[in-house]
């Protein structure tokens, strides 16, 4: 691992001389990107960077002017391979590589220790993919992120079981992880704040199969709908065991269930009333989600996995905020970043003050035809 | 009422799992002294085993009766977890059997890393779905009351196993050599019993009851994982410990114990303290109730009959 980290850093630095040799009128801006390129999310990771080179290679083509100079962007790209010490140490390699703006990281657990690093440093950085709310609760002033966050996932599930749903009373379970148990507390305050009534509120751990008391305990409250916080090893046990107590409650749970894995682990027990919820929308219902589609098919010749489209606008709002400030330091474009607003692919994207996305999007699933389709 | 019912037939099906692997427990206890953490692990393998067998079965022969492959699964986990309890027995702990008490301990320890470890190797980080063979829709027997054939079974199997090797051990001549064994070796031994053939025999027949109570675990909840033993591996331990380790009758006795205890005291912590704990204490009301029974018999509920050995 050491010797490819070696390899791909002189291969950075040669590109590096190669291209201020080749237009050397040019000022060349780094922007780095993190996501896992090894393991078992790497076709994640590199979706990532491509929706982020994307972005890099359009701009270029369309000729950027920074203070009266052309402005040539180059992506540097890093493995933090989804492990939080990786992810600290590739921060480290970025900012003593001078990149102006990081694009990343994938993974909620990445993301929280490396902002630190770049905090520090003074360096922006937007992630296309880590929801958990910590990340933006630092109070770090250069931290955004183009994707909703639990917050707003949690709203949106509450909002969903006591509206589309006309749940009248909701039992919530958790599996006491940090993501769990922030996702359900959101669930909670809105399904109260929109009327519902929450019935149970039980408690699981994230390494348990046997659900059968609670549910149990849960059924005699005869709830509308259950919602279930946690992973889809819990998730898919927990769906067999509701059937298996004939409870017919509605059942929905977050991203974390919202898996083709949970589909395989419940079996039968998984129906038309099982759903779940993803941050983001659809990429065809995204305001500019088909012609993205195409170009990202033509460069690349792969399609999109999920998050490429909010790491391509994670780098054009870096690009943009530099032309409005017309800077690419740092502590000069931040405060135009704070503020931007523009069309991207996924929506408008303007961030609230404390550098979450103000209208993040957030979709809900229902289980159909043998796996999860988005209902309108 | 039917609440209250429902939380009993719940804690029945676990109970009966714990019971089952607590057998193994107290079974070495009593002849050994020995606490062999590494069982909760042989129920781990027992349950991936049976999975392998049945992924190769769907493949070779899909048409085959599912009972007849489970049963051919169960005749594949139970022999090559008894293997392993042998392996266990004779490379890790006959050596020990002399040293002071706290090394066979520390090394059992070792061996449930070791299992753990070598299985998530085979067998990767990844849950599995365990086919569910045998039908888990519910049946109604009273009404709002729900269990599944597959809950029936595991009771049954269970209870069958555990009379059987209640007669094993107090009917057969084995049995006496067992009894002799636990009671003195070096006297057992004089008398012409075999007490390393028939410590190895204490091994091998934990951990066949451990594979059975793993095939049960992973066909109830439909999953098997590299992790998967070592909780309920924990519990029945407890389970032991509850009922009085080195007892059978204990073992079962504390098993549904526990199992009734954490299932109604999940269903009722709230009501009981008006809302101060809830269900994220269940695993504390367990070990509440272990404590309060150690308190007034700390020999557990059944006392520990095996007499001190020098």
């Amino acid at each position: 691992m050491k010797k490819t980290g070696i390899a791909i850093a002189i291969m950075g630095l040669g590109f590096g001389l190669l291209s201020n040799g080749v237009s050397a009128a040019d000022m060349v801006v780094k922007l780095g990107h993190v996501g896992p390129l090894t393991g078992s999310i790497s076709h994640l990771g590199k979706d990532n960077e491509n929706g982020a080179l994307l972005a890099v290679e359009e701009y270029n083509a369309k000729g950027v002017t920074i203070g009266g100079k052309k402005v040539k962007f180059e992506l540097v790209g890093e493995d933090d391979q989804a492990d939080p010490r990786t992810g600290t140490t590739v921060a480290q390699r970025l900012v003593d590589a001078e990149v102006v703006g990081v694009v990343g990281h994938l993974n909620s657990g990445t993301t929280i220790p490396a902002s630190r690093i770049y905090n520090q440093a003074g360096i922006p950085m937007i992630s296309p993919s880590a929801t958990n709310p910590k990340l933006t609760q630092q109070n770090y002033a250069g931290v955004f992120r183009t994707i909703a966050n639990d917050v707003q996932q949690g709203s949106a599930i509450g909002k969903f079981a006591t509206g589309a749903l006309g749940a009248k009373s909701i039992a919530i379970i958790d599996d006491r992880t940090a993501y769990g148990q922030g996702l359900a507390d959101e669930v909670e305050k809105a399904a109260k704040a929109s009327g519902g009534k929450v019935v149970a509120r039980e408690f699981t751990t994230d390494k348990a199969t046997d659900f059968m008391a609670i549910l149990t305990k849960i059924k005699a409250q005869n709830p509308d709908v259950i919602f279930f916080g946690g992973m889809d090893a819990q998730g898919g046990p927990m769906l067999r065991q509701l059937k298996q107590l004939g409870i017919n409650a509605k059942f929905i749970t977050g991203d974390g269930g919202c898996t083709g894995e949970i589909i395989k682990l419940a079996g039968d027990a998984l129906g038309s009333t099982s759903y779940c919820t993803q941050a983001g929308l659809p990429l065809d219902k995204m305001p500019g989600g088909k012609d993205f589609k195409e170009r990202y098919k033509k460069r690349f010749n792969l399609d999109v996995q999920i998050y490429a489209p909010y790491a391509y606008d994670a780098a054009a709002a870096m690009i943009e905020a530099m032309k409005a400030a017309d800077s690419t330091a740092p502590a000069k474009y931040l405060p135009a970043l704070k503020k931007i607003n523009f069309q991207g692919v996924t929506g408008n994207v303007a961030f609230d003050d404390k550098g979450d996305i103000k209208e993040g999007a957030i979709t809900v699933y229902q289980f159909k035809d043998g796996g999860w389709n988005p209902v309108n | 009422m039917e609440t209250l019912l429902q939380q009993i037939v719940n804690g029945l099906v676990v109970g009966s799992v714990y019971a089952l692997v607590a057998l193994g427990y107290t079974m070495v206890y009593g002849i050994l002294g020995l606490i062999n953490f590494a069982h909760g692990e042989v129920v781990m393998v027992g349950a991936l085993t049976a999975l392998q067998t049945l992924l190769f079965l769907m493949g070779v022969a899909p048409d085959m009766a599912p009972l007849l492959k489970l049963a051919i699964a169960v005749l594949v986990a139970v022999p090559v977890c008894m293997i392993l309890g042998f392996l266990m027995e004779r490379l890790a702990y006959r050596r020990l059997r002399g040293a002071p008490r706290l090394a066979p301990l520390i090394t059992a320890i070792g061996m449930s890393f070791l299992l753990q470890t070598l299985a998530m190797i085979i067998w990767g980080r990844n849950y599995h779905t365990f086919p569910q063979l045998i039908s888990t829709d519910p049946l109604q027997p009273i009404d709002g009351v729900f269990i599944t054939p597959v809950q029936i079974a595991i009771v049954i199997i269970s209870a069958l196993m555990m009379a059987g090797l209640i007669l094993l051990v107090t009917k057969t001549r084995l049995g006496r050599a067992m009894r002799a064994t636990a009671e003195n070796h070096r006297v057992a031994s004089l008398m012409g019993v075999d007490t390393n053939a028939i410590i190895a025999l204490t091994f091998v027949i934990g951990a066949g009851l451990a594979a059975v109570a793993g095939v049960m675990f992973a066909s109830n909840y439909g999953i098997a994982h590299y992790a998967m033993g070592f909780m309920p591996g924990l519990k029945a331990f407890t389970a032991a410990v509850l009922g009085g380790i080195g007892n059978l009758g204990g073992a079962m006795l504390g098993g549904i114990v526990l199992g009734l205890v954490e299932a109604v005291g999940a269903g009722y912590i709230e009501t009981m303290t008006f809302g101060f704990l809830n269900s994220s204490y269940q695993d504390i009301f367990a070990f509440v109730i272990l404590g309060i029974v150690l308190i007034f018999r700390p020999t557990g509920l059944l006392g520990e009959r095996v007499s001190d050995r020098a």
